[in-house]
């Protein structure tokens, strides 16, 4: 086989192999994705047995039942809010008003969390405290 | 002191515009001194962000409350060492450490190439200016950390306890310095471009601090997982969080550039790709940055309610634009000198190394993206999570380990069959005999951490094997004792065999992670005095509760007994730590559980295994008593505040209810910071110039100076 000829086999070998991965990584990244929603949308669209990534505020009143912590999520700029049931490592900076994404499936009238997924706003990218006004 | 850092700031930003004008006028018109005055000008960017870095710095020292940002990060009852670096835990501070950084690695390697690519620097220096003017044109437009506090309070909010961990000192800095060295070669490719001088020279110029760049970042991003794992309360070091993959991103780019750029040097090869490579690792080093204050993904780590994205989009969208144009009106200068000749050949064990750390790079991206991507194509954001990253990562992750096996021992050109196998037959008996025994320990239900165990052992074998050849054939050659033999092949060719311990550090930490990544033990227990548990072969009984008080937190913990087969293995004392709310509405004693709260974690490490505790404690069953406190005792301070809080936790120590615990058993996770230790150690030993280059350096330095100046000569 000449040279350029070799070359070009290999090129459409590479080219060949580079679309089918790349085939494989959009089929299963779509099929293994969770949709990302807020409150309001998750309380008005949420299918029973699906997965949702649910983002949003810790409204104020949590508690803990044992080993399982109840909390409600909050819109960010909105009333609207879903309970949650959850169970797993709860990160320190959990509190009421903090930004949190936790992966939720519908359970009855209110979600489950799924065990360890519950991650709060990393503590060094809070907002500046509101009683300090910069000028 | 505000209006000294901001008149450094607007200086600053002064000068950058100056030098931009200045470096490319020079360039254009060939006059050496405006192009002089240019470089001058980033020494003086230097200096004035130093000016506004140390204003900053001191105010945080002395808790000047007048500024808005140190009212904002800190208080008087943060610890003196962490005041010192609360700046960074702010958008506007951290801004300033970016751009500071940046002018200080510009100054250096430009001081350093003063006398050296003469047609490249000009516009190296324009484009570094240009990083520079855009980070100050934000922090005096958007982000000014000289804001005045109005009113100025009597107290500031304080560092968040989190970040309270010797490791957040240095975690953000070296992440910084190693998104910055990377535009170092960023903006010499540039200028190698539009100069149109594509030989390997600039590449040589700005090699190490391409490695410096790779060193800071790495060791950064290592830094990050390891506060993780030993402060944070949940019991891990990687999340695949959009912020840690930014961080990894540039790094793995760098990687195939640090590897890619040896076959230009050598060959003349892979011109066209060393450029993209170069270009999108700054390219990617800026995106992280975009990330974190865009808010364009959900990420933990990003800033809330910055307005920061629209600039960053549009510095990216040029950079990108600016970058394709001028590789692609520069192709025929690019064009390869040299063929691959043979599959079986260094250039093309190179070439797959490149092909596996840019597919890393991509899965990363794409599923960092995704939420963005899936929007775009199905109007709803939809994320991957862990087990996604993992299906692409791990079986990339292990062909790399291996092609960094096969690289070193394969010939340049062409290499034959017989002699790979030849070479290979040792690390393939170390390999095999590794994955044997790893299947006799019940590893075959892992087939993946299986493969991992076996490609180590082969590429720290191979390693090994180049350690031990190289120092038989010098003290063959020279009658050294064997440790000076090992000693005098590194100082001789640091390059290669910082090289080869980076390779052995790095299939050490991958080891690591996949041991502790597939038989991780994690169990949640809710245990009262005395009761006990038994995980994965121990047993670990709650002996008592604890409790501690401090001016700014009270802190509850436990002491755990951990014993194994009846013998006794460890004793743990995980605390969690109440911090004040500054809420004036809250009771003296409710505005303590009611505030921050952190965990420290007990931490058994070991070679072999990570026993790991966080411990939970069941404030809601005291919250009667909190509550009766509070009521009665309502505006006690100072001592009085004292003893309430020494009476709550004189009676948890009593009469504890029942706490939460999670219990982690993970093998090997100290591999991955042993292995951190030794690939840092081999990238120092690449990055340090050898004896004779230093020599040879200043043998053309001093004739540089005898022909300027020939009546000393």
């Amino acid at each position: 086989m000449d040279r350029n000829r070799k070359r070009r086999v290999r090129l459409i070998v590479a080219t060949s192999a580079a679309i089918l991965l790349a085939g494989a990584l959009a089929y299963t990244s779509f099929s293994a994705a969770s949709d990302a929603k807020d409150p309001s949308q998750l309380a008005a669209s949420a299918v029973a047995g699906r997965s949702y990534q649910l983002t949003g505020k810790v409204a104020p009143g949590y508690r803990r039942q044992g080993d399982v912590l109840l909390f409600r999520v909050q819109d960010r700029h909105g009333p609207g809010s879903v309970l949650v049931r959850y169970t797993g490592a709860v990160p320190d900076p959990f509190r009421a008003g903090r930004e949190v994404i936790v992966t939720v499936r519908k359970d009855g009238t209110g979600f489950t969390g799924e065990k360890d997924s519950l991650v709060t706003k990393c503590p060094s990218k809070y907002t500046a405290a509101p009683s300090t006004r910069a000028t | 002191m505000l209006n000294l850092g901001r008149a450094a700031l607007s200086l600053a930003l002064l000068i950058a515009v100056y030098g931009i004008a200045a470096s490319l006028y020079g360039a254009r018109s060939g006059r050496r001194r405006w192009v002089d005055s240019g470089r001058r000008s980033v020494y003086a960017l230097a200096a004035t962000l130093t000016v506004a870095f140390v204003v900053l710095e001191a105010a945080f020292v002395r808790s000047d409350f007048s500024f808005a940002v140190v009212a904002s990060h800190s208080s008087t009852t943060t610890p003196t060492f962490y005041r010192a670096a609360a700046m960074w835990s702010s958008q506007e501070g951290s801004l300033l450490l970016w751009v500071w950084l940046l002018s200080l690695w510009s100054s250096l390697v430009l001081f350093l190439t003063r006398q050296r690519l003469r047609e490249v620097v000009p516009y190296a220096t324009a484009v570094l200016l240009g990083f520079a003017g855009f980070f100050a044109a934000l922090v005096v437009f958007l982000a000014n950390p000289f804001a005045l506090a109005n009113p100025v309070p009597a107290e500031g909010t304080g560092l968040q306890p989190l970040l309270r961990h010797p490791s957040m000192m240095i975690h953000p800095p070296l992440l910084y310095s190693g998104y910055t060295l990377f535009t170092v070669p960023f903006a010499f490719a540039v200028g190698a471009l539009v100069a149109r001088r594509v030989d390997a020279e600039w590449i040589r110029a700005t090699r190490r601090f391409a490695l410096a760049a790779w060193l800071f970042l790495g060791v950064g991003i290592l830094i990050g997982a390891r506060w993780s794992w030993s402060e944070l309360g949940w019991g891990g070091y990687w999340a695949w969080d959009p912020v840690e993959n930014a961080s990894l991103m540039p790094w793995l780019t760098g990687t195939a550039f640090i590897h890619s750029i040896m076959m230009q040097e050598k060959r003349g090869m892979m011109k066209v790709w060393n450029a993209s490579l170069v270009l999108a690792t700054g390219v990617l080093a800026i995106l992280g940055t975009f990330l974190v204050r865009s808010g364009i993904l959900e990420s933990i780590h990003a800033f809330g309610g910055s307005t920061l994205g629209k600039p960053f989009l549009a510095l990216i969208a040029a950079l990108m634009v600016g970058s394709v144009a001028l590789v692609a009106s520069r192709r025929a200068e690019l064009r390869s000198e040299a063929r691959l000749e043979s599959l079986l050949s260094r250039e093309s064990m190179f070439v797959l190394n490149n092909v596996v750390l840019v597919g890393l790079c991509f899965v990363i991206f794409w599923g960092t993206f995704f939420p963005l991507i899936s929007e775009a194509v199905s109007g709803q954001k939809a994320s991957v999570g862990p087990p996604w990253f993992d299906r692409y990562t791990v079986p990339l992750a292990i062909a790399l380990v291996l092609l960094s096996g096969l690289g070193p021992v394969i010939a340049w050109r062409r290499a034959t069959p017989a002699n790979v196998v030849r070479t290979l037959r040792g690390p393939l008996v170390v390999a095999t005999a590794i994955a044997a025994a790893a299947l006799l320990l019940g590893v075959a239900a892992r087939p993946w951490a299986l493969a991992m165990f076996g490609a180590g052992a082969f590429a720290a074998a191979v390693a090994v094997q180049e350690f031990w050849r190289g120092a038989r054939a010098r003290r063959s050659a020279t009658g050294e004792p064997a440790p000076a033999a090992l000693v005098g092949l590194v100082r001789r060719n640091r390059r290669r065999y910082g090289g080869y311990l980076v390779h052995i550090g790095m299939a050490v930490i991958f080891v690591g992670v996949a041991a502790s990544s597939a038989f991780q033990g994690v169990h949640d227990v809710r245990l009262s005095p005395g009761q006990s548990a038994h995980i994965d072969g121990y047993d670990v009984r709650y002996r008592r509760a604890t409790s501690a008080l401090s001016n700014e937190k009270v802190t509850l913990g436990a002491v755990l007994d951990v014993s194994r087969n009846g013998r006794h293995v460890a004793t743990l004392a995980p605390t969690r730590g109440y911090y004040a709310s500054l809420d004036t509405r809250l009771g003296p004693v409710g505005r303590f559980f009611d505030g921050e709260a952190t965990s420290e974690v007990g931490l058994r490490a070991g070679l072999r295994r990570d026993f790991w505790t966080a411990v939970q404690p069941d404030v809601g069953a005291m919250q009667s008593m909190i509550d009766g406190l509070d009521k009665r005792f309502p505006l006690a301070t100072g001592r009085t505040e004292g003893l309430l809080l020494a009476a709550l936790a004189a009676r948890y120590e009593v009469a504890p209810p029942p706490a939460s615990f999670r219990l982690i058993v993970s093998p090997l996770v100290e591999w991955i910071w042993l292995g951190g230790a030794i690939a840092a150690l081999g990238g120092l030993i690449a990055l340090w110039p050898a004896a004779a280059l230093a020599r040879r350096r200043a043998t053309v330095l001093s004739r540089v100076r005898l022909g300027r100046q020939p009546s000393h000569a």
